[in-house]
């Protein structure tokens, strides 16, 4: 399985967003070659922004642009932004309805070596209780690009969450991608696990495992959080009457929240949620991260096991 | 739209906007007054005499835009767009009530005329950055008029959009500030010294104009000035007598952020209608 990263699949993206559209433009706070916007400044000098470290004038000067017809990605490291942007984010973009796409990149734990303070894990959180705003995390490079796509073509304010490290490209040319609709990647029947983001293909392999182990488990790819795909959620929730949530994030308010919150309403079953659990991560390798945090497939084996008694 | 190019005109406007002011506070019973008043010269020389744009068309591509920052003030703004033809004068008393198009701080999507949302300090002026961006980005020769405030220099994200500006040669950028000396808790020395803005700005590589805020031909030039800078964004520092024309809210940070009374805003309009009297008068 080929690896690459879902910053560099925004990269790629955004260039062929600039070749076909002279409204994309794009914004960066001194990182543009850690977001993978440097080609994207290459190649469209006169529609880059480069705002220094400032990310709250930068999604400022976005939505500015928006207002005048422009189609600004601005793009950070999610514990600046959204992470410190969050007001100028509420105020002049989703509250203004305005056409910017925020991309947070080096989400998650796996930021790894540079600890705590840079690895987002609120961002889903803080991103989806704004009204207007639309948030997807892409689970692998193919993906990345397709959501990139997808958000420039909507119209109005997005989030897209990035991460920093190369993971296995799971999806391909042809698989589906449309904001706000889930895909079902393995059906199954006794369990339902619906993940996002690097968590994806910790749910494949961990419903690989299960299968020698004679427990069926249905993995969703819920990319975008917000609008959750209701239908496809509560139809596998009727199926297999219990749900895993997992997320690279903190279980408080991401993707397994939103789950709750939904399935609550509409389908009441029981829940098990992978995430951080109310706790900042710190150094370390990512794959010992996720070991450590509970964030990896044989976690999710352990709990689809003693779920499914 | 029509340029009133008569300062005594102006000068009308400015009263009609001040009166505007004190009628809408007094009905909606919260707001602020004091910045309100203190900018309403500036507001009716902008629209008045200053910006291209067409009410009936509030939309229109090559308009001029006008970005209010310190959100705030937006009963002087609403007035002079009503006054303007934006929507009905009538209109004006529905401020901050239920299922008005007049939010208590300005909303982008709830009123013509309104080109951003504000009321976090510091957000408009980036926005005007972005929006003066776009122009030179599109080859447009449109300017950008942002109102902002001494208050908002507080915020980090003012100084972040002036960088910005100055970086990018913005001279299709002009950036007033209300130079009023108060906020909510205090005088500006006293909250947060800012002094010397002017040492400040040229520092930041901007051209800068000072002017008196309530002297219409000052004010006129300095628009003036201001259009004829090829390379730098341009502030003027407008200095301002907050709560101007009401002589019991004249410099008072208390007023601030407090509507007048209904015997409060009866005395109001008295002063404000002999300002007027003087005012036709050729005072």
């Amino acid at each position: 399985m080929d690896i690459k990263s879902t910053r560099e699949g925004f990269g790629k993206a955004l260039v062929e967003l600039g070749e076909k559209n002279k409204n994309v433009v794009a914004l960066c706070a001194d990182l543009e070659e850690s977001m993978h916007v440097a080609d994207f400044h290459k190649k469209f000098p006169e529609r880059f922004v480069e705002v220094g470290v400032a990310e709250q004038n930068m999604i400022g000067v976005a939505a500015g642009l928006a207002l005048s017809g422009k189609i600004p990605f601005a793009a950070s490291f999610a514990v600046f932004s959204p992470g410190r942007t969050w007001d100028q984010i509420r105020v002049s973009v989703a509250y203004s309805q305005a056409n910017v796409k925020i991309v947070g990149g080096h989400s998650g734990i796996t930021v790894g070596a540079d600890g705590a303070s840079h690895q987002a894990l609120e961002d889903i959180g803080i991103m989806r209780v704004l009204p207007n705003m639309i948030v997807i995390v892409p689970c692998d490079y193919i993906e990345a690009q397709k959501a990139t796509f997808a958000a420039a073509l909507h119209k109005g304010p997005v989030y897209l969450r990035l991460g920093r490290e190369k993971v296995p490209i799971i999806t391909d040319i042809k698989s589906k991608f449309n904001i706000g609709k889930a895909e079902i990647f393995k059906e199954g029947k006794d369990i339902t696990i619906i993940a996002c983001g690097i968590m994806v293909n910790e749910a494949l392999e961990a419903a690989k495992e299960l299968e020698k182990e004679e427990i069926s488990a249905e993995v969703i790819n819920c990319h975008t959080i917000k609008p959750l795909d209701k239908k496809t959620i509560v139809a596998s929730a009727k199926k297999t009457g219990k749900v895993i949530t997992a997320e690279e994030h903190q279980i408080n308010c991401g993707l397994g929240s939103a789950i709750a919150e939904l399935l609550s309403e509409e389908h009441p079953v029981p829940i098990r949620m992978i995430g951080v659990k109310d706790t900042f991560g710190e150094s370390g390798k990512p794959e010992e991260l996720k070991k450590k945090y509970g964030l990896s497939s044989d976690f999710l084996i352990k709990t689809a096991k003693e779920f499914k008694k | 739209m029509h340029k009133i190019t008569d300062v005594k005109k102006l000068k009308l406007m400015a009263n009609t906007i001040r009166q505007d002011v004190i009628k809408m506070l007094a009905e909606a019973g919260s707001g602020h007054p004091a910045g309100s008043l203190g900018m309403s010269d500036i507001i009716a020389t902008l629209y008045f005499y200053e910006i291209k744009h067409n009410p009936e068309n509030p939309k229109w591509v090559e308009r001029d835009r006008v970005i209010l920052s310190n959100g705030h003030i937006c009963p002087a703004l609403y007035s002079a767009l009503a006054r303007s033809g934006y929507f009905p004068i009538e209109e004006l008393m529905t401020l901050r009530k239920i299922n008005s198009r007049l939010q208590g701080h300005p909303h982008n999507l709830s009123t013509p005329g309104i080109e951003n949302s504000s009321g976090p300090l510091g957000q408009g002026y980036s926005m005007a950055v972005g929006m003066a961006l776009a122009g030179k980005m599109d080859k447009k020769d449109y300017r950008v008029y942002c109102l902002s405030s001494d208050g908002e220099h507080n915020e980090g994200q003012t100084w972040e959009a002036v960088m910005l500006a100055a970086k990018y040669h913005l001279n299709n950028l002009c950036v007033i500030i209300d130079r009023n000396n108060i906020q909510i808790s205090g005088t500006s020395d006293d909250v947060m010294p800012l002094n010397s803005l002017r040492a400040k700005y040229e520092a930041f590589n901007w051209h800068v104009i000072e002017a008196d805020g309530h002297l219409i031909h000052q004010i006129i030039d300095a628009f003036d000035e201001a259009k004829t800078i090829l390379d730098k964004p341009t502030v003027i520092i407008a200095h301002t007598i907050p709560g101007k024309g009401v002589s019991f809210m004249e410099r008072r940070y208390e007023w601030h952020g407090k509507a007048p009374n209904q015997d409060e805003a009866e005395k109001a309009i008295n002063e404000l209608e002999i300002e007027k009297g003087r005012i036709e008068d050729g005072y």
